[in-house]
C-alpha cells in the first residue's frame, strides 16, 4: 500500500462529482433554451363559413403579433378562407342552436332580443341566409371586431404561414389560381403532421 | 410622459388593438415611445401580454374615463 489513492476510488468520486454538477448545469440549460425558443402553434382549419373564420385568423394573427412561428393547414372547406374574394363568406342559422340572433339595430331594448326562429321557417325563406350573413356582418363592425379580409391580412403581415391541402383542392375541382397567392405550398397530411407535432400549440378548428 | 407614436385603436376590438400596435412599433425606432389609447376592456391584459411576450416595456397603462392609455417603449 503507497501514499497514492486508488484509482477506483478516484474513479468513484469523479463520478460523483459528475453527476452533482450534470444534474444542475442540466436543468440550467433546458430552462435556457426553452426561454429562447419561439413558441410556435400550428392550426388546421377546416370549416368554411363567415363565423368559422375568425378563431384561425384571430388566433393566427395575435400569434403572429406576439412574434410566434405560426402556419394554418386549410383543408377541405377550410379552403374556402383562402379564396381571393372572401365576400362570398356566409354563416347560416339553421340547425346552429348556439347562434344569438340579435338584431344589430335599433334601440337597446330591441337589439336584446334573441330571436329564435324555428329550423322550419328559416329552411322555407328564401334568402334567410343572406339575411343572416349580412346582420352578422353588421354586428361585427358595429362591435369594432376587425373583418376576415383585415384578419387575413395581418396574418400574411405577421409572418403566418398559409398551407393548403392540395388534395382538397383536387377534390372540389378547385384550381390553385382560385386562392390568394401567398399560399405558402400546398401538400398533404404527412408532409404537415411533422410540423404540428414540433409545434408547442396545435389546433383543430 | 413623452411619447414619439400615437396610436388610436377606440372602438376596435379583440385583437386589432394588439395588431395595430405591433404595426406602428415596425416602423418605430429602438428606444421610441408609443402611445396606445384604446376602449376594449380587454385590452388591459392583451397589452401586458404581448408586451412581455415581444420584450417591448410597457412602461405604464392606466384607465381614465373608460378609455385606456398604454406607453410602449421600443425595445
Amino acid at each position: 500500500m503507497g501514499m497514492t489513492p486508488d484509482n477506483d476510488m478516484i474513479d468513484a468520486l469523479v463520478k460523483q462529482r459528475v453527476d452533482e454538477i450534470f444534474s444542475q448545469k442540466l436543468e440550467e440549460k433546458l430552462a435556457e433554451l426553452k426561454a429562447k425558443k419561439t413558441p410556435s402553434m400550428t392550426i388546421i382549419a377546416t370549416k368554411g363559413t363567415l363565423d368559422w373564420a375568425y378563431p384561425p385568423f384571430i388566433l393566427a394573427s395575435t400569434a403572429g403579433a406576439l412574434g410566434w412561428d405560426v402556419s394554418i393547414f386549410f383543408t377541405f372547406y377550410g379552403l374556402q378562407l383562402l379564396r381571393k374574394d372572401l365576400s362570398g363568406l356566409k354563416i347560416s342559422p339553421l340547425g346552429n342552436p348556439g347562434m344569438p340572433m340579435k338584431m344589430p339595430f335599433g334601440p337597446d331594448w330591441f337589439k336584446s332580443i334573441n330571436w329564435n326562429i324555428p329550423n322550419l321557417v328559416q329552411a322555407n325563406i328564401p334568402g334567410f341566409e343572406m339575411m343572416a350573413t349580412g346582420l352578422m356582418k353588421q354586428t361585427i363592425s358595429n362591435c369594432g371586431v376587425a373583418g376576415v379580409e383585415e384578419l387575413r391580412d395581418a396574418c400574411l403581415e405577421g409572418g403566418v404561414k398559409m398551407i393548403g391541402c392540395q388534395m382538397t383542392v383536387d377534390l372540389f375541382g378547385f384550381t390553385r389560381d382560385d386562392f390568394i397567392p401567398e399560399v405558402k405550398e400546398y401538400c398533404g397530411a404527412a408532409h404537415f403532421l411533422p410540423m404540428a407535432k414540433d409545434a408547442d400549440v396545435s389546433l383543430f378548428i | 410622459m413623452n411619447f414619439d407614436k400615437e396610436l388610436d385603436a377606440r372602438g376596435l376590438n379583440c385583437p386589432l388593438p394588439i395588431l395595430k400596435s405591433k404595426k406602428s412599433l415596425n416602423d418605430m425606432t429602438s428606444g421610441q415611445v408609443l402611445k396606445v389609447v384604446s376602449t376594449d376592456p380587454g385590452s388591459v391584459k392583451d397589452m401586458q401580454a404581448f408586451c412581455k411576450q415581444t420584450g417591448n416595456p410597457l412602461l405604464s397603462s392606466a384607465e381614465e374615463n373608460k378609455a385606456f392609455f398604454f406607453f410602449v417603449q421600443k425595445k
